[in-house]
């Protein structure tokens, strides 16, 4: 895929409803900008994101993946990003190894009065996504075309 | 026949290259299994077995039938494209040959599967004969003679020497396309190469598989034996054995969402998985030992019965090789004959 | 061997257990099935050597609901299996009368470097030390034990049996390597190298399922994949994403559980190293939450199911 200046990622961002959603509602009603590429994709809580999600998410052609939810000790589960903060870090560690650059993948904590955070954290993460290019290791050509 | 020098083996393969596509066994990650020759693959013609067996050439692992799309509201449907370019599959040993006997058996009675048949008209075969036959090789029990390979050309290696003989029209189409680079020859070596083959595959441990307890007859005498309980035990119900088998031909049909559409294809099945033959009503084999008895009973007494006594093993030993419980064909061959004993 | 036929026939005969589950003699020297001995006659066949890797933890699952108590012979690694197993209630320890086999390392038919094997010596009454003898069609070759031994062996870890009612037999120690020099050497290379690598080895992948059905950490009745409602081919993989997504799942689903006894690379018919997956797992695992064992024991808190308030974050430690 020839990478234009204006080539723009795709960025698939999970967001735990009680927080991180808010978060974002309140960046665009705060009129806080962030890159239009990111989608977001609602979950009730962090850990509902199966690591089939975030696979299916590169599949489907996203260059970068983000799970947002609540600050540890937040959860309004009560434990649930404590099970999504282990199980993301050893599958962004695998996709890494895989060679996945680590850049394609965070988890960041968004609550949601945290809007000014939620605007920046998008920012830096689609300026580190677009600096590593578009995302073909895990793409399936089937669906680029 | 004919013949080339071994070391202008790459040019021979070039020069069927440029005509036609071309598949050889090729090793990649310590494993040799058939793939579409460029001109920096280096090929394999020493290993004996391919993992997979050269079926996936005519018969693939998955492929598109067609495709349909959605735009603004109508439905499009486009089929797949039949395969027309011409192709040759080179260093195809004789077990894989006659396993595409028995694949005709299934896929070119009517109805004929169009896109196989394609395949096997644009397909020509190249064999080469077994110069060291293995301890799991049993292709003599179903009266295959690995030292004079059926295919449209066969071929034999030997003295330095890649030995060349067309046997059907396809394969003098073939020798006419490379003809520059081979030279005429006596058939003299090759038949003490025969006799070499020979003479190890006489030493074979499994050479005398008696298959007498099998064929059409054994659909009704061998089904109720208390023997499959027993040997369907360690069955792991992996599809190893029916993926690297070459006559396996059991396929699934699915649908693959594009997003706007879906795009329909089939791949290999194993009747050795929980979710075979399922249906609305669910499942009518309901357990592994089903299951195991079923691809036996296909290969040695079902598939006979249908196709005038032929077997659609081929003695090919991968499975023998390959099964992680080191369960195969023979096992279940053998003990039915101690059964009759 | 002897006298484990021998304790075998004992219990049968006594009572005490109503089957055996064993190795039983194959076609050749090389490939011992699993199997389960009702009959103390039956016996004759079977077969304890150095080609019996075969981990007969997972057998127990079916083992378990039949009549009776179950005779099992587990070398020391499978017994980590069987532990994983009793700890998630797949097992009935009740229903089980394990005796722990001595180990001396366990060798593969695959990695005997020659064609037409008729006959193996030395491989009755291994030691690690010894050379192998190997009858071909085509003439008589030697080759080190060590050198057609497991990779798993090579980086054994260790001799002692987590679970046993009885011990037979003797170990000795097989450790050559280090267990995660491999994982160590892929982490350390660029992303493009890193992609290249898998590749080449996962698109060798023709979906056969074994190394997921000989897993004893995978023990669903239903497997996710194949699942009529999952949105992937079970049988093929019918886009390159699907042969890598099999396999990262594959490992994801026994994170924090696989004992890392190899099997899966054991039984792979292409070769796969797919140990790498598990043990990259358990290498952070290893690295972030505190050295853990799957099947060690009964009691500690798994993994993937426990947590502490200050868990690293992801990304923390990565490059």
């Amino acid at each position: 895929m020839p990478v234009t200046e204006n080539w723009k990622p795709t960025i698939v961002a999970f967001c735990c409803n009680w927080c991180s959603y808010a978060g974002a509602d309140l960046a665009g009603s705060s009129r806080l900008a962030y890159p239009a590429d990111v989608k977001i994709i609602k979950v009730p809580c962090s850990c509902r994101v199966n690591p089939m999600f975030v696979l299916r998410a590169f599949e489907k052609g996203a260059d970068g993946v983000i799970l947002c939810g609540c600050h540890p000790g937040d959860c309004h589960y009560s434990t649930g990003n404590y099970y999504a903060r282990r199980r993301m870090t050893l599958l962004f560690s695998m996709l890494d190894y895989l060679g996945i650059e680590d850049g394609r993948t965070r988890v960041e904590w968004v609550s949601a009065a945290e809007g000014v955070k939620f605007s920046e954290t998008m920012n830096s993460f689609v300026e580190t996504v677009r600096a590593l290019g578009p995302s073909v290791r895990l793409g399936d050509l089937r669906c680029k075309n | 026949m004919y013949r080339i020098k071994l070391e202008n083996v790459n040019a021979l393969l070039g020069a069927i290259a440029a005509q036609n596509d071309l598949f050889t066994p090729v090793k990649a990650g310590g494993k040799t299994n058939f793939t579409l020759w460029t001109e920096d693959t280096e090929v394999d013609l020493q290993t004996l077995k391919t993992v997979k067996s050269p079926k996936d050439v005519f018969f693939p692992q998955s492929e598109t039938l067609y495709t349909c799309a959605k735009q603004d509201g109508k439905t499009t449907i486009s089929v797949q494209d039949r395969c027309n370019t011409p192709f040759v599959v080179f260093g195809m040993k004789a077990c894989d040959v006659r396993a595409i006997d028995v694949l005709d058996r299934v896929f070119l009675t009517e109805p004929v599967d169009s896109y196989y048949a394609a395949r096997r008209t644009m397909g020509t075969v190249v064999s080469l004969a077994c110069s060291r036959p293995d301890t799991s090789c049993f292709c003599g029990a179903f009266g295959i003679d690995c030292a004079a390979p059926q295919g449209d050309v066969a071929t034999w290696m030997a003295e330095g020497y890649l030995y060349w003989l067309p046997q059907t029209e396809k394969g003098e189409a073939l020798t006419a396309q490379v003809a520059a680079l081979l030279e005429a020859c006596q058939e003299a070596p090759v038949e003490e190469v025969k006799a070499k083959i020979r003479e190890i595959c006489d030493r074979l441990p499994l050479k005398d598989l008696e298959l007498s307890q099998w064929g059409a007859q054994a659909a009704d005498a061998n089904f109720d034996s208390p023997l499959w309980e027993a040997l369907y035990q360690p069955c792991l119900a992996c599809g190893t054995c029916t993926f690297v088998c070459p006559t396996c031909q059991c396929y699934d049909i699915k649908d693959y969402n594009t997003g706007d559409g879906v795009q329909r294809y089939r791949c290999w099945d194993s009747c050795m998985y929980s979710d075979f033959t399922m249906m609305a009503h669910g499942n009518n084999r309901t357990s592994q030992m089903q299951r195991f008895r079923q691809r036996f009973m296909h290969k040695l007494a079902y598939f006979p019965a249908n196709n005038d006594g032929m077997f659609s093993c081929v003695g090919c030993g991968r499975c023998v090789e390959k099964c992680p419980s080191h369960l195969n064909i023979v096992k279940v061959i053998k003990a039915f004959g101690k059964e009759e004993a | 061997m002897q006298e484990l036929i021998v304790k075998a026939r004992q219990l049968l005969e006594s009572g005490e257990v109503s089957r055996v589950l064993g190795w039983k003699k194959g076609e050749f020297e090389y490939d011992p099935e699993p199997a389960f001995f009702e009959t103390a006659e039956s016996l004759d066949g079977f077969v304890y050597n150095g080609f019996c890797g075969a981990n007969l933890s997972k057998y127990m699952i079916e083992a378990g609901k039949k009549e009776g108590k179950t005779l099992v012979f587990l070398k020391p690694c499978d017994s980590y299996s069987y532990n994983q197993l009793l700890r998630e209630h797949r097992v009935d320890r009740e229903k089980a009368y394990i005796i722990g086999v001595g180990c001396k390392g366990k060798l593969s038919g695959n990695k005997l470097p020659f064609e037409g094997i008729l006959k193996v010596t030395g491989a009755d009454y291994p030691d690690a030390q010894q050379t192998l003898t190997v009858q071909t069609l085509y003439g008589t070759e030697t080759v080190a034990y060590q050198d057609a031994m497991l990779e798993r062996c090579h980086v054994c870890k260790g001799k002692e049996h987590v679970v046993y009612d009885e011990l037979l037999g003797e170990s000795c120690d097989t450790v050559d390597a280090d267990r995660f020099a491999e994982v160590e050497r892929i982490e350390a290379m660029s992303p493009a190298e890193k992609f290249a690598f898998f590749q080449e080895e996962l698109s060798k992948c023709i979906r056969c399922n074994a190394c997921r059905n000989v897993c004893p950490a995978c023990s669903c009745r239903k497997c996710v994949f194949d699942s009529t409602a999952f949105d992937s081919a079970q049988k093929a993989n019918t886009t390159p994403f699907e042969e890598k997504m099999f396999h990262i799942i594959r490992a994801f689903h026994v994170a924090g559980r696989c004992t890392d006894c190899g099997e899966c690379s054991r039984v792979c018919p292409q070769g796969i190293p797919l140990h790498l997956f598990n043990r990259k797992f358990i290498k952070d695992i290893n690295a972030l939450y505190g050295e853990y064992q799957a099947g060690s024991d009964l009691e500690s808190k798994a993994p993937l199911t426990s947590f502490t308030t200050d868990d690293a974050e992801p990304g923390v430690g990565r490059g």
